[in-house]
């Protein structure tokens, strides 16, 4: 499929040309300076050439993670691919070096001091798991670069030197709470996560949040990473009749603990219990098979089936490069938003280098962004609606509620630690 | 913790937790199987046995398409003939990958271990390059995803019973043909006493290549039977693949005897854990506990007394 | 006799000479910091795949589960470096200042008691030899002892890895967890991410790892190494002679596993992180890798493997990262059925016979013993384990 697609990529140019023009030129907003600082813009030490300009894409396409960073690979490469068709980056042509992580997070430090040092990347979009960022962070902080950070993930952090585009975990989970809480009634809570710090960090959230409103947390269970058997924790769930499991099982254990959920005659479409989850986006529903999962909620900031204008022709535009079957997750589209805003936070600035980029980050907004419209925070955060779905059979979800605000990006939670 | 429930509930509540017992046992035996049979017989471990699994699956994957595409009328029996071709692709392959490489390696038993980790990984990029890195959702029969209520709370389920049905049937199954069966007979004989066995006859190198293919396949039913209870992916055989190491390593590594009771054992004392204490932590301390016994008795449960 | 060892000495000597030039001298010249620090760490991985030429190569011994004592040493070493990065002053916004960010992350509000001790550079030293060294005892003493060997020692090394990895990841808030101990910054004050600090380790890294080959070519040549080689092809043999078989095992298991750990603690220094994912099935098993590449009987060898091995990964994964997966499991069958002595067996068999045309001319004696020492060398390899080693015993008795 690749080379395939490959071969075709001047017919899809002009098809991107043709998309983007229904796209609002939204990021254009520092087209003015686009010419003016071209001829400053070669001495910053990077990858840049009056024609061109190197970024580092680093995600793992070999190993237990490439299930999941796959997705983020194809955004990010749609993006630059878009952004080539419009013109390009102050006027040069983005080129991209991808390396793989290989699912080893001390693979992914050495490749990414390799992007930052050999190849002076001018940004690198990559990155999945929390402990492939935190492998990478100190090199990106030591050496300056700029990293784009597509997923979901625990806070906790706040580098210079990263802009996270996904959601910190309180935009996720407190908005989810109080909707179930307020919309289902929900009295009490059965926590369930992999055994790592997200989770963790997640649900710790969660219950001071549950603590918070007066509520009930009935369990609060941990597997670890790839386990398959749940119907131990099933039993006790059954014992325990929480009103919500709120679930952040991830990877191939998620497959498992579905599977065996509606085995064991949990119909999830009754409601009784709620099933919450924080981890499962489209992809993931891929693998489990959305007749497992029918009826589960989600609480995530971007869904496939978002209506507005932005998010119709960023999937037509996707499927259209990757192929009809291909589905879209949260992360996917978080991924997507990383080209676009070190553009837009460029061409701001006027400039390459990483300091101005970094300085002329907050306050930028996208207002194509599929999800609708993102700033990022003086945090490095962006703000974010936060939306429930609800899953079909046919593996997407059914959006029933969206934040009626921006949520602000708070990565250490004043009274949630 | 139990003051706050009924009789009644907490009765079916042991109930079902005894069924998650013995459905996690006959996973476990039913993972194990196929590597016990193998090592067992032949001294040779094959770490390419969770991709094994996961060709299985794949099968299984590719049949339920065809049915959909094809035959959509008896798409609710698929799963049976998913599970047989499932067992003659990963036999094949098996009987292929005992020619190719494993024959040439039988007096270096160490040698073939790390042979086969290079043919998993040589498998997991196969599979990502055919199929995708992401996982495939294998779509079941409906009858199959139920459960059956017993009374009225206590509920088991339908795939846990199969699973159990399956592992009964295979375990007797290689049982009885290792007892009664020609092969069977012959596979013993060359075990016991290999040039023996060859001077009245028995073609022994045929053997060798029938009891991989056979431990093969079985990890192949295995793999087919677990996309109803996992996922389907390039890596996904890595998830079994400590869990079986344990149960054979515990058993003894070469009788089924000692694989079925380390199965036993191990699963019991994890599921147990796993209700009255959290899941990680019952994990932890199940492992402690094998690594324990394992110090103390490290020939396993049941090993053949042979001096080394 | 002699005059082969004499010649042994002397030939081995000036091969781990040139190895020594090639580590201190041409490298650093010919390469920039990053690379260098790239081979850096490559090279400690090249301590485990000495040690594994010890007890594999000359012991018979495999272990799946090196990476057991790799990621142990590691571990201590960023112990010390974690607690000297995570001083009241520099974890201020932590709800519990000063113990490690990943504790206060997981609500733990007083540092354990075993991460106390290394506060102390002196002890964590002596943690980094002495706690693998223990660990390999305990498991070597167990199995040992009770005459487990071969294919079910591999298996349960590997088992071995496994758990501790589950371990590690489960107890995050003592461990870190599967993130592992990263941002590493300074050794009692000294900046170790800079320039001129890994040019300093690098240095000190092939030092030792130039140390550990000279103190395992004194192994090999000593009576101990001999009577490791008699053990792995008839060990009852040796047992009947009268010597205590499972003590020489243990010793030799507990040396491996001390190499291993100090390449794992100066890969922590090297890399600035520790993570369980050193300490698993996958990492221990590509280590013996590296070992068999380069030849399992051949310490100078398994440096060489190491090294090829890595830059071929590198290079290949930087181009082709789907291809390299296949790359590597061809190397794995193609190694173990072709070229069971690996790169050692090659030069063994095609270069040297021509540098002993060239050393023939000028001394007729020195290559008549040559030949006498390459069957030496080689002839134990054609059998792998006692069995088959056995079997060709029951041949010989019958001729």
């Amino acid at each position: 499929m690749h080379s395939k697609s490959k071969t075709f990529r001047g017919m899809l140019r002009r098809r991107f040309l043709q998309n983007l023009l229904a796209v609002p030129a939204a990021v254009m907003l520092a087209n003015a300076s686009l010419t003016a600082h071209a001829d400053s813009a070669n001495t910053t030490g990077l990858a840049v050439t009056d024609k061109t300009v190197t970024v580092g894409i680093l995600h793992s396409v070999t190993g237990t993670m490439a299930i999941s960073e796959t997705g983020s690979v194809q955004a990010e490469k749609l993006a630059i691919e878009q952004i080539n068709a419009m013109g390009g980056v102050l006027g040069r042509k983005i080129e991209y070096i991808q390396e793989d992580g290989a699912s080893d997070w001390p693979t992914f430090a050495e490749k990414s001091k390799k992007l930052l040092i050999k190849d002076k990347a001018a940004a690198v979009f990559g990155c999945w798991t929390s402990a492939s960022r935190k492998a990478v962070l100190p090199i990106f902080e030591q050496y300056n670069g700029m990293l784009y950070y597509p997923t979901f993930y625990e806070g906790l952090e706040q580098s210079p030197n990263v802009i996270y585009t996904g959601q910190e975990a309180t935009q996720q989970i407190l908005a989810g709470i109080d909707w179930v809480v307020k919309e289902k009634g929900a009295k009490s809570f059965f926590l369930l996560g992999s055994d790592y710090i997200w989770p963790r960090t997640s649900n710790k959230i969660a219950r001071k949040h549950i603590d918070k409103l007066g509520l009930k947390v009935s369990g609060e269970e941990y597997y670890p990473l790839g386990h398959t058997q749940f119907n131990s924790v099933i039993n006790k769930i059954k014992l325990k009749k929480p009103d919500v499991i709120f679930a952040s099982v991830v990877g191939g254990s998620n497959v498992a603990f579905y599977k065996q959920l509606k085995a064991a005659g949990i119909d999830m479409t009754k409601e009784k219990p709620l099933v919450l989850t924080i981890s499962v986006t489209e992809d993931e529903i891929l693998g489990i098979g959305g007749e497992n999962i029918e009826g589960a909620y989600a609480s995530m900031k971007y869904f496939q089936s978002l209506t507005n204008d932005n998010n119709k022709n960023f999937v037509k535009a996707f499927k259209e490069r990757w192929g009809d079957d291909i589905v879209i997750g949260d992360v996917t589209q978080a991924a997507y938003l990383g080209p676009w805003l070190w553009k837009a936070a460029v061409e701001k600035a006027g400039s390459f280098d990483i300091d101005k980029v970094r300085a002329a980050s907050p306050g930028i907004e996208l207002k194509t962004a599929p999800e609708g419209y993102v700033r990022i925070h003086e945090n490095h955060h962006l703000w974010s609606k936060t939306r429930i779905g609800n899953a079909q059979a046919d593996g997407q979800y059914k959006i029933v509620y969206e934040t009626k605000d921006l949520i602000e990006p708070n990565p250490f939670p004043a009274g949630y630690q | 913790m139990f003051a706050d429930y009924s009789i009644t509930e907490l009765t079916s509540i042991f109930a079902m937790q005894g069924f998650a017992g013995l459905i996690l046992f006959s996973v476990f035996v039913l993972m194990a199987l196929g590597l016990a049979i193998i090592f067992g017989q032949m001294g040779v471990i094959n770490m390419a046995h969770g991709e094994f699994m996961i060709l299985g699956a794949y099968v299984t994957y590719l049949t339920s398409s065809l049915f959909a595409e094809y035959l959509p009328s008896v798409y609710g029996s698929y799963f049976f003939i998913a599970m047989i071709f499932a067992f003659i692709v990963t036999a094949a392959l098996g009987a292929l990958v005992e020619w190719s490489i494993i024959r040439h390696l039988y007096k270096r038993p160490l040698d073939t271990l790390l042979a086969t980790w290079g043919l998993s990984l040589i498998l997991q990029q196969l599979y990502r390059t055919v199929f995708g890195a992401r996982e495939v959702g294998v779509t079941l029969p409906d009858w199959l995803m139920g459960s059956y209520a017993l009374s009225d709370s206590i509920e088991i389920p339908i795939n846990g019973l199969f699973v159990m049905g399956l592992t009964i049937f295979i375990t007797v199954g290689v049982a009885l043909m290792m007892q009664k069966s020609r092969l069977g007979k012959q596979t013993r004989a060359v075990v016991q006493n290999r040039p023996m066995a060859a001077a009245v006859g028995i073609n022994t190198e045929k053997v060798d290549r029938m009891t991989f293919a056979l431990g093969c396949g079985i990890a192949g039913i295995a793999g087919s039977a677990f996309t109803m209870i996992g996922s389907t992916g390039p890596t996904s055989g890595q998830l079994y693949i400590v869990d079986t190491f344990l149960v054979v390593v515990f058993g003894g590594a070469s009788s089924l005897i000692g694989t079925v009771a380390s199965a036993f054992t191990i699963s019991q004392a994890q599921s147990t854990m796993e209700f009255f204490l959290s899941g990680s932590t019952a994990k932890v301390l199940t492992l402690l506990t094998v690594v324990g016994i394992l110090m103390l008795r490290p020939q396993g449960l049941f090993s053949l007394k042979i001096r080394r | 006799m002699t005059k082969i060892q004499a010649f042994i000495g002397r030939y081995q000597l000036s091969h781990l000479l040139i190895l020594a030039a090639l580590l201190l001298v041409v490298m650093p010249l010919a390469m920039d910091i990053f690379r260098l620090n790239l081979v850096g760490k490559y090279l400690t991985y090249a301590f485990v795949a000495v040690g594994l030429v010890l007890c594999w190569g000359y012991g018979g011994i495999l272990s799946l589960g090196q990476g057991v004592f790799f990621g142990l040493g590691g571990y201590c070493m960023a112990m010390f470096l974690k607690l000297e990065a995570s001083s009241p002053e520099q974890t201020a916004i932590q709800s519990t200042p000063g113990i490690p960010d990943f504790m206060d992350w997981n609500q733990l509000t007083a540092l354990p008691w075993f991460w106390e001790p290394f506060h102390s550079f002196g002890f964590t030293l002596l943690a980094v030899i002495l706690i693998p060294a223990l660990f390999a005892f305990i498991i070597a003493v167990a199995m040992f002892k009770r005459r487990v060997g071969g294919v079910y020692f591999a298996i349960i090394t590997q088992a071995i890895a496994a758990i501790l990895t589950i371990l590690i990841i489960g107890q995050q808030g003592y461990t870190g967890g599967v993130n592992g101990i990263t941002d590493l910054r300074t050794l009692h004050g000294w900046d170790i991410r800079t320039d001129s600090a890994k040019y300093i380790l690098y240095f000190i890294n092939a030092f030792l790892l130039i140390g550990c080959l000279f103190a395992a070519r004194y192994i090999i040549k000593s009576k101990l190494g001999r009577l490791l080689v008699a053990m792995r092809e008839r060990e009852d043999r040796v047992r009947f002679s009268g010597y205590d078989v499972s003590s020489f095992k243990i010793f030799i298991y507990c040396i491996a596993a001390v190499f291993s750990a100090i390449g794992g603690a100066m890969f922590t220094l090297q890399v600035g992180f520790m993570s369980p994912s050193f300490v698993g099935i996958v990492p221990s098993i590509e280590m013996v890798i590296f070992c068999a590449v380069g030849g399992r009987l051949s310490i100078l060898g398994a440096v060489y493997g190491t090294l090829l091995v890595n830059w071929a990964k590198t290079s290949f994964s930087e181009s082709f990262p789907e291809l390299w997966l296949f790359a590597m499991g061809a190397l794995f069958i193609g190694v173990v059925m072709a070229f069971p002595n690996g790169l050692a067996g090659l030069y063994q068999t095609y270069v040297e016979p021509r540098l002993q045309r060239f050393k023939k001319s000028s001394d007729p004696a020195l290559a008549s013993d040559m030949d006498a020492l390459k069957t030496a060398e080689i002839k134990p390899n054609k059998t792998k384990d006692t069995e088959s080693a056995a079997e060709e015993y029951s041949h010989a008795g019958n001729q």
